[in-house]
C-alpha cells in the first residue's frame, strides 16, 4: 500500500515534473478498488520523495463477490494494506506519462538515467528474502531487504529499499512487473492481453534476466499456454519443457524424477491386461490418466472413473474429451462422483477395480468400510492397490523422517503393513493377493511404490 | 367357484381386474358404471392415444406397452386397476396374469359375455365397429370355450355376467383385502412363536395383563383396556400342550380379540389334517399325537381355522404389519403366492447350512420400509430391532422364553420357557455381544441414500430438502474427511447473528436479541458467555464395550471428538482419548451415569483455546493482516506526518491514517485472548453447555438451565479440564433487568470475549408461527474486528455492512437445528444408521449454501 520514489537528481524537484504532479499539493485518484493518495513529504533541492498510499476500500473488495475461487473470498485479508497488483495497477493509472517514459516538461530527464531510492512496504514475499535480491540486482538495483516481525518469527512481508541510477520509467516497469510475481498472486482473472502486458513493461529487460522463466511463470499465474507463449516471443530460440498448467503437487515435486506416476499407470494397466478384465473400475480416477491409457486399447469395453472431487472429474472429463463440444465421445468411458466409503450401484459388476494411490488417503478407522465397499458389496475378480512404500522414504533426501510424500497422506505403510492389511482383506472376502513394487527397488527398503494385486 | 351369474360383485380394492368380452358386449359401460375413469385402462384409448385412432389395429403392440405400463405403475403404487380390452384367449390374459403377479395384486376375472346378437345390436350403433356378425361371435364363442380354466391361469376371482339383464342387475363392491387390517388401531401385545407350549402362553398373557377363565372346555379371555393379541403363527407342534394352545388363541380369535398369521408349521399341520401327503418331522408328530386325544369335532375346528389363517396383517392405519417369517415392503397388504411363500418362509437362498436347514438372505438388512414388520420364525436370543423390524420368536420352546412386544410402545414382555420341549437343530441365533444387529446391519451406507437432490422430513419444523449440489459437495467432506458415520451422530446447526444495532457505531447489540424473543412470546432468555475457542460434539462412552454396544463400533475407542464439520477434532488419537479420561472421570465423580442411567453421553462443548485448532487459520491469515495493516499503515502515517511538517496540507489524511493504525494495532490485539500454546491436555480447556443425548432420551425437551445445572455439576467435580460458561437469565418483561444485561455483555466482551449467546429458556423454542431461532448470538465489538477487518467500524464502512441479510442464515440455522434434533432423535430410537446419517449428511450439505461466512 505504499511505495516511496525519491531522487538527489539536482534539481531535485523535477521529480515533480516527472511524475506530473506537483510537489505542494496533494494528489487523488479514484480507482475501481479505493483511492490513491500521492504527496511529498520531502521536495527539496538536492532531495525530492514522492510517496503513493494507495487506500484500497476493504469492504467494496469483498462486497458482492460470489463462490469464486481465490485469495479475494477470504473475507479478511492483506490485500488492503500489502504491495501486490492492486499497487501495480495503481502505478499505471496514476504515473501513466512516468512509466511511459515521457515528460511535457522534462522530456530530457525522462530519457535519462537518475539516482533513485524506491522504497516499497510490505512487500509480500513468497520465497525467501533473496529472492527481492535475484530479481532487482541484475536491472542494476541495490538492494536492502529488512523482513517484518510476525507475530511468532518472521511474517511474509519484507521492506524493501532499491537504490540505483535508473530511468524512471525503467524502474517504475520493474515495480509495475516485479510486485506480483514477488507475491505470487493477481487480484484479477489474468486473461491473453496478460503477455502483451508483460511484454509492453518488462519486454526491454526480461529477455535478458536471469530469472525470466520464474517471472514469466509467476507473472502468468502459471497459466502453461499464456507461459510458453510469452517465453516463445521473448526467447524464440530455445524450447521450453515447462510445467503443466497446473502447479505441481507436493507429491509431483518428490517423486518427480522418477516420473513414478506414470510407471505406476503402466504397470496398472499391463495387471489389467494380464487379469483379462474389459469392463474396469478406476477408484479415484484423479484427472483420468489411467482411463485415457486404458481407452486406447479397445479390449476395455466399459471404463468408469469414480472421484471424490469435483473438480478432479472435470478435469478428467476434459482429458478424456467427455462432454467437449465437437469432440467424438468415448462411450465406453462414465466420470462417477463418489466416493469410496459408501456402497455404490453405479460401478458395480465391472471386471476390475483399480486403486492407484488411493487408500492412503483414507484414515485407518474408515478401511475397514472401503475394503466392505470394494472387496464385500461389489467384488470385482481382480482389484489392483497401490500404495507408497513407506521403507523406501529414507531415500528421499528433501523428506523429513517419519514425514509423509504428500500432506493428506493419512499412513504411509511399510511392505510388511501391506502385505498385512491385503493378507486379512484376502482372508476375509475370499481374495489371493500377490505382491510386487513400482519403479526402481532399492535392495535393502524395495521400491518407491507397492501394489497389490487381489484377485478371487 | 360359481360360475353362475352374481348380483353383487364382491372384489378386493386392491385387483387388477380383467374385462372380458366380445367387442360391443358392453365392457366400457360396464367399467364406466362401476369404476373411476382413472382405474380403467381401456385398449382402445390406449390404440388412440398412440396414434390418434382407436381402432387401428396396428397400433395394437404399442397400445399394450402402454397399457401395461400404466397398469405396472398403478400396481406399484396399491391402486386398483381395470383392464378394458376383449381378453378373448388366455394368451391375451396371460401377460396381465404375470403382471398382477409381479406387484401382488389379486387377479380379477369379470366376463360379459350378453351374447353374440347382443354384441352384434350394440356395434350396429356405433361407428367403426362394422365388424359384421362374424367377429362377436368368434369371440364369443372363444370366451366361453376358455370359461371353465380361468381359475387355471391364475384369476383368483372369476365372475361372468351372461345377460343384458344381469349386467343392469350386477353391482361391483369392493373390499378390503383379508390381510388389510389398517382399520384396527391396536394397542397390540404381539406374542411370538408357542409351539404349542401353553405353560408359558398362559403366564405370558397373565403378565401382559389378560384375564384367563377356563370352564370346562370353554376358555373366556379378558384383555386389559382395548388391547388385542397378534400371534405371529407357529402356535402348534414341538410342544407338550398345543390342543390348549389353539383353544386359548381360536377362543381370543371367536371374541374379536386376537390376529393371527399363519406360520409354516401351522400350515403343515392343516394340510396334514386335510388329508395331504406331509412328511412327518419338526415336531409335527407331537401335534398329531396331542390332537389324537381331542374330539373329532376339535380336530375339524382346528382344521378350519389353521386352513384359514391369513399369511399376514397389515395394522394401525399401515403402521404395523405381522407376518411369521417377515415381509418385503413392496408385500405389505397385498396378495399372492409369494407373499404367502415370503411370509411362511422368509427369504432363502435355496441352499441349506451345515445343520441341514436353509440357509436365509437377511431381508431385514435391507428393509427399508415405513411400517413396523414384527415377525418370528427364526428363534433369536433377545428381540432386536433392524431397520424397523423386529424379530420376536426367542426360542421358548426350545428353552428359551416366550415373547411379546407391546405396540405401539415397543415394550418387550417375556417369560422364561419351563423347560426345553424340543431340541434345535441349530443352536439359538445369539446377538454379537457387543455389537446389536441394527449396527452389524448397518456396516455400510450406501451412496444412493446421500446422493441427488433429498428431502428428510423433521419432526420439529419441516420437510427440509437438500440440493444436489450441497448434496454433492457434502460426499466430498464427508468421504474424505469425516470420522466414521457410526460416531458421527450429530453436527451442531450454524447459528444467526442478532438484528443488526440501529445505535452509531455498533454492529451487534444485546437489545435487539432481547426484542426478538420478546417480540416471539418469550418470557425469559438465558445469556450464555460465547467461548472463543472451537465448536465441538463429545460421544463420551464409559468404555468400549458401551462404544461398540451403542454405536455399532468395531474399534477399541471409548469415544470420540469431532468438529462442526464432522473431522477429528484432535489429531491425535492419545489427546482425544486424554480428553475423554478427563471429562470421564467428573462424569463418574457427579455419579451421572446412574443418574440418567447411561453408559454413553453426547456432548455439545467449545474448547479452547481457539489457536488449538485455528492455528494454520491465525498464522495465514489472521497474523499476516496485523502485521501487514500496521507496517503498511506505519509508513503512510510516517510520510503524511512529514509531509503535514513541511506545511503540505495532508492533516485529514494524517489523522486518517492514524485512526486507521489505532484499529489495525486493536485488530492485531483482538485474538491475542483466544490464542495460547497447547503442549499438552493441561493447556486445554472445555466448556459443555448441551447435553444432547444419553441413553434412551435426546435431552432436547429439557430447558436450557437443566443443561447448565449439569455443566456446573460436572465442573465442581471436575480434576481440570472443564470450564464454566458465565450466564444469567433474565426476565424480558424486566426493562432494568434488560439494561443490566447489556452492561454485562459490555463488561464481557470489553474484557475481551466474544460475546453471547442468547436463548429462550426452551431447547426447542415455539412461537405463535412454529419453531423459532433457538438462540442469537451478540458478538462483541473488538471480535468482530476478527471477523469483519480491521477498519469494520469506521463510520463509511459500518453505515455498509448494517445492510447485511439475516434471512438466510437464519432459515439455514432453522433447518440445521431441525435435522440435527432429527438425526439425534433417530439415534436415540435406534433407527438403522442410514436414518441417522442422512440427517448429519444434510447439516454438512445445508452448510456448503452459499451463505455470508462473517454472520
Amino acid at each position: 500500500m505504499f511505495v516511496s520514489i525519491s531522487t538527489t537528481h539536482r534539481p531535485a524537484t523535477d521529480l515533480g515534473f516527472l511524475l506530473m504532479k506537483h510537489p505542494d499539493r496533494v494528489h487523488e485518484v479514484e480507482l475501481a478498488f479505493g483511492r490513491a493518495v500521492v504527496f511529498f513529504p520531502q521536495a527539496q533541492e538536492a532531495r525530492c520523495e514522492a510517496v503513493l498510499i494507495l487506500d484500497i476500500d476493504p469492504i467494496g473488495l469483498v462486497r458482492g463477490r460470489g463462490s469464486a475461487e481465490g485469495l479475494l473470498d477470504q473475507y479478511v485479508n492483506d490485500r488492503p494494506y500489502v504491495a501486490s497488483s492492486f499497487l501495480s495497477v495503481a502505478l499505471n493509472r496514476v504515473f501513466r506519462s512516468a512509466m511511459a517514459g515521457t515528460s511535457r516538461e522534462r522530456q530530457d530527464l525522462a530519457a535519462m538515467a537518475l539516482p533513485l531510492e524506491i522504497i516499497v512496504t510490505p512487500l509480500p514475499v513468497r520465497g525467501s528474502g533473496d529472492l527481492v535480491r535475484a530479481l532487482f540486482e541484475p536491472l542494476g538495483w541495490m538492494v536492502e531487504v529488512e523482513r517484518i516481525a510476525g507475530e511468532a518469527g518472521p511474517s511474509r512481508y519484507v521492506r524493501a529499499r532499491l537504490a540505483g541510477i535508473l530511468r524512471l520509467a525503467d524502474a517504475l516497469s520493474h515495480l509495475y512487473v516485479l510486485m506480483p510475481v514477488l507475491d505470487d498472486d493477481k487480484h484479477y482473472w489474468i486473461g491473453d492481453d496478460e503477455v502483451e502486458k508483460l511484454l509492453a513493461k518488462g519486454g526491454a529487460w526480461l529477455q535478458t534476466h536471469p530469472k525470466r522463466e520464474l517471472v514469466i511463470r509467476r507473472y502468468l499465474k502459471r497459466r502453461g499456454a499464456l507461459v510458453r507463449a510469452a517465453l516463445a516471443r521473448l526467447a524464440p530460440e530455445e524450447v521450453f519443457d515447462g510445467e503443466s498448467g497446473r502447479t505441481a503437487g507436493a507429491e509431483d515435486i518428490l517423486e518427480a524424477p522418477l516420473r513414478l506416476h506414470d510407471l505406476r499407470i503402466e504397470a496398472v494397466a499391463a495387471a489389467l491386461t494380464t487379469a483379462g478384465a474389459s469392463a474396469v473400475a478406476d477408484l479415484g480416477c484423479g484427472e483420468g490418466k489411467l482411463l485415457a491409457r486404458l481407452a486406447r486399447d479397445q479390449r476395455f469395453t466399459r471404463l468408469i472413473g469414480l472421484d471424490a472431487s469435483m473438480r478432479a472429474l472435470e478435469r478428467a472429463a476434459d482429458r478424456l474429451k467427455i462432454g467437449r463440444i465437437g469432440a467424438t465421445r468415448d462411450e465406453r468411458i462414465s466420470l462417477l462422483h463418489g466416493v469410496l466409503t459408501y456402497r455404490d450401484a453405479r460401478w458395480q459388476g465391472v471386471d476390475a477395480a483399480a486403486l492407484i494411490e488411493v487408500i492412503e488417503h483414507l484414515d485407518p478407522d474408515r478401511l475397514p468400510a472401503l475394503a466392505e465397499v470394494v472387496f464385500g458389496a461389489a467384488r470385482p475378480a481382480t482389484v489392483i492397490v497401490t500404495t507408497p512404500n513407506a521403507d523406501h522414504n529414507v531415500l528421499f533426501p528433501t523428506l523429513a523422517a517419519g514425514a509423509f510424500r504428500h500432506p493428506d497422506h493419512r499412513f504411509e505403510w511399510t511392505r510388511a503393513e501391506m502385505q498385512a492389511w491385503a493378507g486379512t482383506i484376502a482372508s476375509r472376502y475370499g481374495y489371493r493377493a500377490v505382491h510386487s513394487g513400482i519403479g526402481d527397488a532399492h535392495p535393502e527398503f524395495g521400491p518407491p511404490t507397492q501394489m497389490a494385486v487381489l484377485t478371487r | 367357484m360359481s360360475f353362475e351369474d352374481a348380483v353383487v360383485l364382491d372384489i378386493p380394492d386392491f385387483s387388477l381386474v380383467v374385462l372380458i368380452g366380445a367387442t360391443g358386449a358392453g365392457k366400457s359401460t360396464f367399467a364406466a358404471r362401476w369404476f373411476r375413469p382413472t382405474e380403467i385402462i381401456s385398449s382402445d384409448q390406449c390404440r388412440a392415444l398412440v396414434c390418434d385412432d382407436e381402432t387401428d389395429q396396428s397400433a395394437t403392440a404399442d397400445a399394450f406397452e402402454l397399457a401395461r405400463a400404466i397398469a405396472e405403475i398403478r400396481l406399484k403404487n396399491r391402486r386398483l386397476v381395470v383392464l378394458d380390452a376383449t381378453n378373448v384367449r388366455a394368451a391375451d390374459r396371460k401377460p396381465w396374469i404375470e403382471i398382477a403377479r409381479r406387484w401382488h395384486a389379486l387377479p380379477v376375472a369379470v366376463v360379459i359375455d350378453p351374447g353374440a346378437d347382443a354384441c352384434i345390436a350394440n356395434n350396429k350403433g356405433r361407428q367403426n365397429r362394422d365388424f359384421g356378425p362374424s367377429v362377436p361371435r368368434r369371440m364369443t364363442q372363444e370366451i366361453r370355450q376358455g370359461l371353465a380354466r380361468l381359475p387355471r391361469e391364475g384369476f383368483r376371482q372369476v365372475w361372468r355376467l351372461s345377460s343384458v339383464e344381469g349386467m343392469a342387475a350386477a353391482r361391483v363392491e369392493r373390499r378390503p383385502l383379508w390381510t388389510d387390517r389398517r382399520d384396527d388401531p391396536g394397542p397390540f401385545d404381539i406374542i411370538g412363536d408357542v409351539h404349542g407350549c401353553a405353560d408359558e402362553l398362559e403366564a405370558l398373557l397373565r403378565r401382559l395383563g389378560y384375564g384367563l377363565r377356563q370352564d370346562g372346555t370353554t376358555i373366556e379371555i379378558v384383555p386389559p383396556e382395548r388391547r388385542k393379541l397378534v400371534f405371529v403363527g407357529d402356535l402348534v407342534d414341538r410342544g407338550p400342550r398345543t390342543p390348549d394352545v389353539l383353544r386359548i388363541v381360536m377362543a381370543a380369535v371367536d371374541a374379536g380379540q386376537a390376529h393371527v398369521v399363519q406360520g409354516n408349521h401351522d400350515q403343515k399341520l392343516s394340510r396334514w389334517l386335510a388329508g395331504r401327503d406331509v412328511k412327518i418331522a419338526h415336531g409335527l408328530r407331537e401335534s398329531i399325537d396331542q390332537l389324537a386325544a381331542e374330539t373329532a369335532d376339535f380336530r375339524d375346528r382346528v382344521k378350519t381355522f389353521l386352513d384359514g389363517l391369513r399369511s399376514h396383517y397389515w395394522l394401525a392405519g399401515g403402521r404395523l404389519a405381522v407376518a411369521h417369517a417377515g415381509l418385503k415392503e413392496e408385500m405389505i397388504g397385498r396378495g399372492s403366492p409369494a407373499v404367502r411363500e415370503f411370509a411362511l418362509y422368509g427369504e432363502t437362498t435355496g441352499e441349506v447350512d451345515d445343520f441341514g436347514l436353509p440357509v436365509r438372505l437377511d431381508w431385514a438388512n435391507a428393509y427399508r420400509g415405513k411400517t413396523t414388520i414384527v415377525y418370528g420364525h427364526t428363534p433369536v436370543a433377545e428381540v432386536q430391532w433392524v431397520n424397523n423390524t423386529a424379530c420376536i420368536d426367542t426360542g421358548c420352546v426350545f428353552g428359551g422364553k416366550l415373547t411379546a412386544l407391546r405396540w405401539p410402545e415397543g415394550e418387550v414382555v417375556d417369560v422364561p420357557a419351563a423347560r426345553a420341549h424340543a431340541a434345535s437343530a441349530r443352536k439359538l441365533a445369539s446377538p454379537a455381544p457387543e455389537r446389536d444387529a441394527q449396527a452389524a446391519a448397518d456396516t455400510l451406507l450406501d451412496h444412493a441414500d446421500v446422493s441427488g437432490r433429498r428431502w428428510i422430513d423433521t419432526t420439529l419444523f419441516r420437510r427440509v430438502v437438500v440440493a444436489e449440489e450441497n448434496a454433492a459437495a457434502a460426499l466430498e467432506a464427508m468421504g474424505r474427511f469425516a470420522i466414521a458415520p457410526q460416531w458421527l451422530v450429530y453436527l451442531p446447526p450454524t447459528m444467526s447473528p442478532v438484528e443488526t444495532s440501529t445505535r452509531e457505531s455498533w454492529l451487534e447489540r444485546p437489545e435487539e436479541a432481547f426484542a426478538f424473543y420478546r417480540g416471539r412470546g418469550q418470557a425469559e432468555v438465558v445469556l450464555q458467555e460465547k467461548h472463543m475457542g472451537s465448536r465441538a460434539v463429545i460421544a463420551l462412552c464409559r468404555d468400549a464395550i458401551a462404544a461398540r454396544r451403542r454405536f455399532g463400533t468395531t474399534s477399541d475407542d471409548a469415544g470420540a471428538i469431532w468438529t462442526r464439520t464432522g473431522r477429528a477434532f484432535f489429531s491425535e488419537r492419545a489427546t482425544t482419548d486424554a480428553v475423554l479420561a478427563r471429562i470421564r472421570g467428573a462424569v463418574d465423580a457427579a455419579a451421572l451415569w446412574d443418574e440418567l442411567g447411561t453408559d454413553w453421553l453426547l456432548i455439545d462443548a467449545e474448547i479452547m483455546p481457539w489457536s488449538a485448532k485455528a492455528s494454520s487459520l491465525i498464522e495465514q491469515q489472521y497474523a499476516p493482516v496485523g502485521v501487514a495493516a500496521q507496517s503498511g499503515l506505519e509508513a503512510a502515517l510516517d510520510a503524511a506526518t512529514r509531509a503535514v511538517s513541511r506545511g503540505v496540507t495532508v492533516e485529514n489524511l494524517r489523522d486518517r491514517l492514524a485512526l486507521r493504525r489505532e484499529k489495525a494495532r486493536r485488530y492485531a490485539a483482538a485474538w491475542r485472548p483466544y490464542a495460547w500454546p497447547v503442549s499438552s491436555v493441561d493447556d486445554l480447556k472445555v466448556a459443555p453447555f448441551h447435553f444432547l443425548a444419553s441413553e434412551g432420551a435426546a435431552h432436547f425437551d429439557k430447558s436450557h438451565l437443566w443443561h447448565m445445572e449439569i455443566a456446573d455439576r460436572l465442573i465442581a467435580v471436575d480434576g481440570g479440564i472443564l470450564t464454566a460458561t458465565r450466564r444469567r437469565q433474565v426476565a424480558l418483561g424486566d426493562e432494568q433487568a434488560c439494561a443490566e444485561a447489556a452492561i454485562w455483555w459490555e463488561e464481557l466482551t470489553a474484557g475481551g470475549g466474544e460475546g453471547m449467546v442468547v436463548k429462550p429458556l426452551s431447547f426447542t423454542p415455539r412461537g405463535s408461527k412454529g419453531l423459532i431461532q433457538p438462540a442469537l448470538k451478540v458478538r462483541g465489538s473488538e471480535y468482530l474486528r476478527i471477523i469483519y477487518g480491521p477498519e469494520y467500524d469506521l463510520p463509511e464502512n459500518l453505515i455498509r455492512l448494517r445492510e447485511r441479510g439475516l434471512g438466510g442464515k437464519r432459515s439455514l440455522a432453522l433447518r440445521e437445528f431441525a435435522l440435527g434434533q432429527e438425526g439425534l432423535t433417530r439415534f436415540v430410537a435406534r433407527a438403522p444408521l442410514r436414518r441417522v446419517h442422512e440427517c448429519v449428511f444434510g447439516v454438512l450439505a445445508l452448510e456448503s449454501e452459499p451463505i455470508d461466512p462473517r454472520l
